[in-house]
């Protein structure tokens, strides 16, 4: 049977074997690292800036309903429509009543993972809408029919020459591999839809409470367009995105930036606070925020790991993550990969079915000492796999571990068992990481290390002799 | 119960088990922020050279000048420069009047205007709230930059300002524009950080994704 955990130990098999997969992230990866630590060496203080924004986080979580209440309350008092999904299906129904109501045919979207996690592009497409990706990386994917890479870079796994490929199969003219002249063809293919768009889809990075507006990092501008160009604007978030007050951006904004791409800052940062206000020269006439909840609250219930709700999506714990590096971010199988989608995703799916992401770590707690919130990861990792076999203890594990109990606890059967183990181990090597070895998930790719040939307690019976 | 307080009555039974606050629960303050984000330097002197190095860093072009005279000379020398055939505008004071003395086409964007003729402008010349020395960015808004596409849609954008509107860092952005707008909000306001760019394809830099190619900031010293 194919489940979300064989298709994980599938996936990670093949893809950590393929070394040209390895050497593209391999070499993005060192190049972001170099870029990265010289813009964290420019702050005054990194790890000051990192409790900073872990103890801002930590406030607004813990007043979660009050912040939200004050964003909601702002934006609608300045004509915006603030709806409420309490999941993936609501969501979707809200939106495709907005655009329904529009009669939109042409939809465009800067990027935004919780449209992902709700699988609306396929629900606006098969109600007819033609919907197009405007973040050049969404882009790329989209036309691939494949979801996104990683957090922040979602093609990052892509040669120029396989992206030139993909823009001619879809008869895109694409003369060259050349970076910025198959930029310049998205640009192009681009420019035509924003002008033809109805209805414009965005998501936010922040919410800001004091002001009613939503925040949204971007480098390319096409959320710019986006949110400029159609009649109708609609932004989707999760409802964790809040923040207080305008000035927690200056701290947010850059570490966003420094974390998520190695840049000071991102090229535009912008806000919106509501639809057209008169005398403005444009911008959509009627806009709507979907607030999303989605299993977030039943994170939000777990006071152990409420923390992981601060996720800025920066992707820096995806970057550091030796597992991501080898196993990639399509063999998730899930919306967010990398150490945050392992903790977060089992809270947002069922732990029963995604609890096998909380083995996708070596527990090297790079990700911990990376995540600019100072989010727990790797502990939360730790306690998914507590909570997982409290939930429904696996019956031969809890086996083994009563043996291993009852031998542990008796002196003698112990040092019986060490005694042929030693004698066992002369011969495993010749049945080692093969079909017979009973350990074989183990060795497989892994050595086991030769039992000590005295142990201590023998060492201090023969030294008292 | 409709699904808004459905959501509220969640979250609120969510958040009876109370969590420990490892890292202190209390919104920071600015002077906080202060202390840990870059340095921006203490005279204005300092801050105009931070600015000018943060455009260079951002391929960004930083011109200052000394007169609105000298402006209307350089920008003349940029629209014969680069061909510009029409440009679009909004009525700022400034703006409007130095594009009007390049005597091309010009788009007023003030109180609605024709997309496809702004796409088709080769600049958008606009005027701005703040720029930052810290980040080298260009706040406008879609009240005082002639909305949301001025500064977005043409190829080139080019801001009008002068050395007044120079704050040192976000911090003080943040608050000058709660000063100026608390009464009534912009519905957007944006932090233009250098022009345009995306690192999508092998994270090779390419400027000009779907905003500008290029981001001229011309500066008179008053």
């Amino acid at each position: 049977m194919n489940t979300p955990a064989s298709q994980f130990n599938a996936d990670a098999r093949r893809v950590s074997a393929d070394l040209r997969h390895r050497g593209i992230i391999r070499t993005a990866m060192n190049n972001y690292e170099v870029v990265r630590d010289r813009r964290k060496a420019g702050f005054q203080d990194w790890q000051g800036a990192r409790d900073l924004a872990a103890r801002t986080k930590c406030e607004t979580i813990s007043h979660l309903d009050t912040h939200l209440e004050q964003f909601a309350r702002l934006l609608e008092a300045r004509g915006t429509v603030v709806h409420w999904a309490a999941n993936a299906q609501h969501a979707r129904d809200i939106i495709l009543g907005i655009v329904r109501g529009k009669n939109a045919r042409v939809i465009v979207k800067s990027k935004t993972m919780t449209s992902e996690e709700i699988h609306l592009n396929e629900a606006l497409e098969n109600a007819g809408c033609e919907v197009v990706e405007s973040d050049l990386g969404e882009f790329i994917v989209q036309l691939r029919e494949e979801p996104p890479y990683h957090l922040v870079f979602p093609a990052m796994h892509l040669t120029r020459a396989e992206i030139q490929q993909t823009f001619q199969r879809k008869s895109h003219d694409a003369p060259s591999d050349n970076p910025e002249d198959l930029t310049m063809v998205a640009r192009r293919v681009l420019r035509e839809k924003y002008l033809q768009a109805d209805v414009g889809i965005t998501g936010a990075n922040f919410a800001i409470a004091e002001t009613g507006m939503i925040s949204i990092t971007e480098n390319e501008g096409n959320a710019r367009l986006t949110a400029a160009l159609p009649q109708t604007m609609i932004t989707l978030i999760g409802i964790e995105k809040v923040l207080p007050r305008l000035e927690d951006l200056a701290l947010f904004l850059p570490m966003l930036a420094v974390m998520g791409t190695g840049q000071p800052l991102a090229c535009y940062n912008t806000l919106y606070g509501g639809p057209r206000q008169p005398g403005e020269a444009d911008g959509p006439e009627e806009f709507h925020v979907v607030m999303l909840d989605n299993r977030r609250t039943t994170l939000l219930a777990d006071a152990e790991q409420r923390d992981a709700l601060g996720c800025i999506r920066c992707g820096a714990c995806l970057n550091v993550c030796p597992i991501f590096c080898n196993v990639g971010g399509h063999t998730y199988g899930t919306v967010y990969g990398g150490p945050i989608g392992s903790v977060i995703t089992p809270h947002l799916r069922g732990l029963h079915e995604w609890k096998h992401l909380g083995y996708a770590s070596s527990l090297c707690g790079a990700c911990s000492e990376t995540c600019p919130v100072r989010i727990d990861l790797h502990h939360h990792l730790l306690q998914n796999r507590r909570n997982a076999s409290y939930a429904k203890p696996i019956r031969w594990q809890k086996l083994a571990f009563q043996l291993f109990a009852l031998v542990a606890n008796r002196p003698r059967l112990w040092s019986l068992t060490t005694r042929l183990a030693r004698l066992g181990q002369k011969f495993h090597g010749l049945i080692k990481g093969r079909a017979l070895d009973p350990a074989q998930a183990w060795t497989r790719t892994r050595e086991i290390q030769p039992i000590a040939r005295q142990s201590f307690h023998e060492w201090w019976k023969e030294r008292g002799k | 119960m409709n699904e808004r307080e459905h959501l509220f009555t969640r979250i609120r039974e969510a958040l009876t088990v109370k969590t420990p606050a490892h890292h202190g629960d209390s919104l920071p303050t600015s002077a906080e922020h202060r202390c840990v984000l870059p340095t921006v330097g203490t005279t204005m002197d300092e801050q105009l050279a931070l600015f000018a190095q943060n455009a260079a860093d951002l391929k960004a072009t930083f011109i200052l000048v000394n007169h609105e005279d000298d402006l209307a000379r350089a920008l003349q020398v940029l629209a014969d420069k680069e061909q510009w055939q029409r440009v679009a505008t909004h009525q700022g004071g400034l703006a409007n009047k130095l594009a009007g003395l390049l005597g091309l086409p010009l788009l007023m964007v003030d109180g609605g205007y024709d997309k496809s003729a702004l796409a088709l402008c080769d600049a958008g010349i606009s005027e701005c709230d703040a720029l930052v020395a810290q980040t080298g960015s260009v706040v406008v808004t879609s009240m005082t930059a002639g909305g949301r596409a001025l500064s977005c849609l043409p190829p080139h954008h080019v801001v009008i300002t002068r050395r007044s509107q120079l704050v040192p860092d976000l911090t003080s952005a943040f608050s000058l524009i709660r000063e100026k707008h608390a009464a009534h909000y912009p519905s957007m306001i944006s932090f233009i950080t250098g022009p345009s760019r995306t690192g999508d394809i092998e994270r090779i830099l390419v400027l000009g994704a779907h905003g500008p190619k290029q981001l001229t900031i011309f500066c008179i010293q008053d």
